[in-house]
């Protein structure tokens, strides 16, 4: 006789009935967003849309999130059928770069310059139609074309309001070094953001001075966060009294714990590598099939009404002329910001070898 | 091999016998006295050629990501090669070495009761609380080392309470101490499920027939149970040792230097794919280093029962007042374990409530959830009794290094199994990439040890001649093996498969880079929404998971104990 059907493989049979269904619903191209569906009123494809659907594959290091409203609008507006593959942002570059010749990557939408640099720096981004590249301040895009930046990001200090005054905190970081803040600043130096920073730092600054800050950091007890977002938490619980951020996560924060979290933004007075603004951007792939749908794709982005949505919806600085930021935000033509090259930013080498010489990282 | 050279074997107590059995195993077994040439057990020499096909194509497959690692670690520049030998670089090491040790020891020194309290106790509530102490293992670990900051981090809730009773700061979390207490909360499962498995299959007359040759509570543990649950001990502690390795989540929020942060910084920061590749091939040497400990571990002891008859449970042992401080202890860690996540997750929801978030609805990703994580099972265990059958049964040098091979991906961070399967999968097989069989293929890749070492330890239990036995009777060796070692080994190989589901639940790196565009999971929705701080977001996916986990758990367990 045989064994009575065990339990175990009833569960599995189902998993296994579940996956055909599944399959038969995701393995289709271009599954729509649930949650941006839910979230806007799903419309038909515009009439003017061509019989075939175009495809487009968006590789994206920034959140759903973030972004998932905002594809789902283009997907409506201009009929093309969009599969974004969400990842890290690093990740995601490394990704394209070991798919090789068969990545199925059209555009990749990346969280900051430096991995738009290493894509580029390996040819894997194609440049971009100098339409789409004039509407951006040339600060925020690559000098050589291969990739635009749709929204900025600037680092600030994020301070708690209990125990500290924005009349207490110095002009520049440079100050953070001073005894007065031993052991109540934070900071996050695997951050990709940061690494940016300490990479202006050197340009800007000098290696020495770099090198100088960070062990003057370090010997005044920094506390060291995995991210950002850890530090706007350590901050609102007084854990730490300021730390060293991008200037968005605040916001979310205040929208999600009310006014009364205690802590806000500082931008420093001084222009020096501190208030560095970084930029989220995007480039077209080299093995892009669909170049047309992928330009179409940028240019969104560079749209008014993509541009309000990152100023509205994400905190960012629009960087397209004639979109306001938040108005808790200095404004992106008030902002100090260092004469640099974002460019530049691409080569962290440097900045790694200097980060680990000085124990920031291990 | 005689049945007297089993007598005169050294470490274990044999069995006289037991009269009470009447089953188709007892008639199998009673043939097994007799002494026939052609014996299963510990054959030296010839393999079966099918089963060793097998398990040879399998470990190939598994394999994959050390050949990316050698393809990306050949372009290395010569500096790189001199950037290993740096002392920070070998600090690191000795971090993660001690890290991971600790965790280890900690997880079986936590196990062992907890898994002796709801197997074979009269502990009140016992079912409930086998598969609530089961599931940590699927609280992702930055899911848990987040809940376990809020509540013993600088400022947490713990000190809040304290806060009137004028405690202004409590001991240093971060660092060692966090990274220890919270992987040993959330990976001690491991040695618990494959301990259970060997436990439940464990032949209560051993221990009576120690007795009743004279020897206390204490002799017995020592001499009769403990060595027949060490296979099981060291295949469950081998597996925490390997999350530990390859662990970041809990490490990077614990502020910990341990090696695969080094790794990461490599992927994230300078996307230099063949300095990160150098540093994991470090990694492997570890595994490589883990596992020939772990065999040193297993001597030549044999655990399969030698005795005729079938073997009769363990038998219950009554607490008395003792359940009190037992149902403490169980209690005390499934707080920990399951209640802190939960809470933490709980007060999300709170929140997301409280400021209108819309709970967006989630059942595609549950349902998504469940498929990858059970088909992950059932392809990974049906990939694992190859290897280990001939792991259990046989002592051959090629043995030996396939089941190593079968554990080298285990050691290593999901983001480098990933990108080793987009490498192949994108240039060899594009018909594949980015489609569900190849995401199942890479859990398969990163879970196969859970399978192996949890399936060899309960094949370890199941004497070779009862199937020697059945194929006397005239059974070919696949039937034999259907009738009499499955149902009998079956116990331990569900349990292994419920390792690998509970694992697959929550893992992420896997998923993100090979599943299928769009493919949404429980895990993915979470870190989804805790990657940009949208904590309330995470709140109904974290509790979906702990839900729909424990279901499934409930259910995986229940066959466990027949």
């Amino acid at each position: 006789m045989l064994p009575q059907l065990p339990r175990v493989s009833v569960l599995l049979l189902l998993s296994a009935a579940l996956s055909v269904l599944v399959g038969c619903t995701t393995l289709q191209p271009a599954p729509s967003n649930p949650t941006a569906a839910a979230a806007t009123p799903v419309e038909q494809p515009s009439p003017t849309a061509a019989a075939q659907p175009q495809q487009l594959t968006v590789y994206s290091g920034r959140n759903e999130n973030l972004i998932g409203p905002l594809v789902e609008q283009f997907r409506q507006e201009t009929g093309i059928e969009v599969s974004v593959r969400y990842g890290d942002t690093a990740e995601m570059a490394a990704t394209i770069l070991e798919e090789g010749k068969n990545s199925p990557a059209d555009v990749f939408f990346a969280q900051d310059a430096g991995a738009l640099g290493a894509l580029a720096a390996k040819g894997r981004l194609q440049p971009l139609p100098a339409e789409i590249l004039q509407q951006v301040d040339a600060r925020f895009r690559d000098p050589n074309g291969r990739w635009v930046g749709a929204s900025g990001r600037a680092r600030v200090v994020v301070y708690n309001t209990d125990r500290v005054t924005e009349a207490d905190l110095p002009d520049s970081i440079f100050g953070f070094t001073d005894p007065a803040w031993r052991g109540r600043v934070g900071w996050a130096p695997t951050n990709g953001s940061f690494q940016a920073m300490v990479t202006a730092m050197r340009l800007l600054h000098g290696e020495d001075a770099a090198r100088a800050w960070l062990q003057g950091m370090i010997a005044n007890d920094v506390k060291v966060y995995p991210n950002n977002s850890a530090i706007v938490e350590a901050v609102g619980k007084g854990e730490v009294d300021v730390g060293l951020v991008n200037h968005y996560y605040l916001y979310r924060f205040l929208a999600e714990r009310g006014e009364s979290f205690p802590a806000r933004n500082y931008f420093t007075r001084a222009v020096d590598a501190g208030a560095l603004t970084n930029i989220a951007g995007l480039g077209i792939v080299d093995t892009a099939r669909n170049r047309d749908a992928a330009e179409r794709f940028v240019a969104y982005m560079l749209s008014t009404a993509a541009q309000k949505y990152f100023a509205e919806k994400t905190y960012e600085y629009p960087l397209v002329a004639g979109v306001a930021a938040d108005s808790r935000l200095r404004p992106l033509t008030e902002l100090q910001t260092p004469n640099l090259d974002l460019s530049r930013l691409e080569d962290l080498e440097g900045t790694l070898r200097l980060l680990q010489e000085v124990g920031a990282l291990q | 091999m005689t049945t007297s050279r089993e007598v005169a074997g050294p470490q274990t107590v044999r069995t006289i016998g037991d009269d009470a059995a009447r089953s188709g195993a007892e008639r199998a077994s009673s043939v097994a006295q007799l002494d026939r040439p052609g014996d299963l057990g510990y054959a030296r020499d010839s393999l079966p050629p099918t089963l060793t096909a097998l398990a040879v194509g399998v470990v190939l497959l598994a394999l994959l990501p050390l050949a990316y690692l050698l393809v990306r670690a050949a372009g290395a520049s010569p500096a790189a090669w001199g950037l290993l030998l740096q002392p920070r670089v070998l600090a690191i090491v000795a971090n993660s070495v001690l890290l991971t040790l600790a965790v280890t020891t900690a997880s079986i020194a936590l196990a062992l009761p907890l898994a002796w309290l709801t197997t074979v106790t009269d502990l009140p509530g016992r079912r409930a609380w086998t598969v609530l102490t089961a599931l940590p293992l699927v609280i992702p670990s930055y899911v848990g080392a987040f809940a376990v900051l809020a509540v013993f981090g600088p400022r947490g809730a713990l000190q809040e309470l304290l806060a009137p009773l004028g405690v202004e700061r409590l001991p240093e979390i971060y660092g060692f101490f966090g990274a220890w207490f919270t992987l040993t909360l959330f990976t001690y499962p491991y040695v618990l499920l494959t301990l259970r498995g060997a436990w439940l299959r464990l032949d209560g007359s051993l221990e009576d027939a120690a007795r009743i040759l004279g020897h206390g509570p204490w002799s017995v543990w020592w001499r009769v149970t403990l060595p027949h649950l060490r296979p099981a001990i060291a295949a469950g502690g081998l597996l925490v040792a390997l999350y530990t390795l390859s662990d970041f989540g809990a490490v990077s929020l614990m502020r910990f230097n341990a090696f695969t942060q080094a790794i990461f910084v490599q992927y994230r920061s300078s996307f230099d794919r063949s300095l990160a590749a150098l540093l994991a091939l470090v990694l492997v040497a570890f595994t490589l280093a883990l596992l020939w400990a772990e065999q040193r571990t297993r001597g030549r002891a044999r655990t399969s029962r030698a005795g005729s008859g079938s073997p009769r449970p363990v038998r219950q042992v009554v607490l008395g007042p003792w359940r009190w401080p037992a149902l403490a202890l169980v209690a005390g860690v499934v707080a920990l374990g399951v209640g802190l996540p939960v809470g933490v997750s709980a007060l999300w929801g709170v929140r997301s409530w409280a400021t209108g978030e819309s709970l967006t609805p989630l059942l595609r990703p549950m349902a998504h959830s469940l498929t990858a994580a059970g088909l992950a099972a059932l392809a990974t265990t049906a990939a694992a009794l190859p290897i280990a059958l001939l792991a259990a049964r046989y002592r051959h040098p090629l043995v030996t290094w396939l089941e190593r091979g079968s554990y080298v991906g285990n050691g290593l961070p999901g983001i480098t199994i990933a990108l080793s399967l987009v490498f192949f999968g994108a240039r060899y097989a594009p018909f594949l990439y980015q489609t569900l069989p190849l995401l199942i293929f890479g859990y398969a890749v990163r879970f196969l040890p859970e399978a192996v070492g949890s399936s060899r330890a309960s094949l370890l239990q199941v004497s070779p001649r009862l199937e020697e036995a059945a194929r006397g009777l005239g059974l070919s060796p696949w039937r034999a093996w259907w009738r009499v070692t499955w149902p009998l080994a079956r116990p331990g190989i569900a349990a292994g498969a419920a390792l690998v589901f509970l694992t697959v639940m929550k893992e992420l790196p896997i998923t993100l880079l090979l599943g299928p565009t769009g493919f949404k999971t429980l895990a993915t929705e979470i870190w989804s929404a805790t990657a940009e701080a949208f904590y309330a977001r995470a709140a109904v996916p974290a509790l979906l998971l702990v839900l729909a986990s424990s279901l499934s758990i409930g259910l995986l367990l229940k066959e466990h104990e027949r």
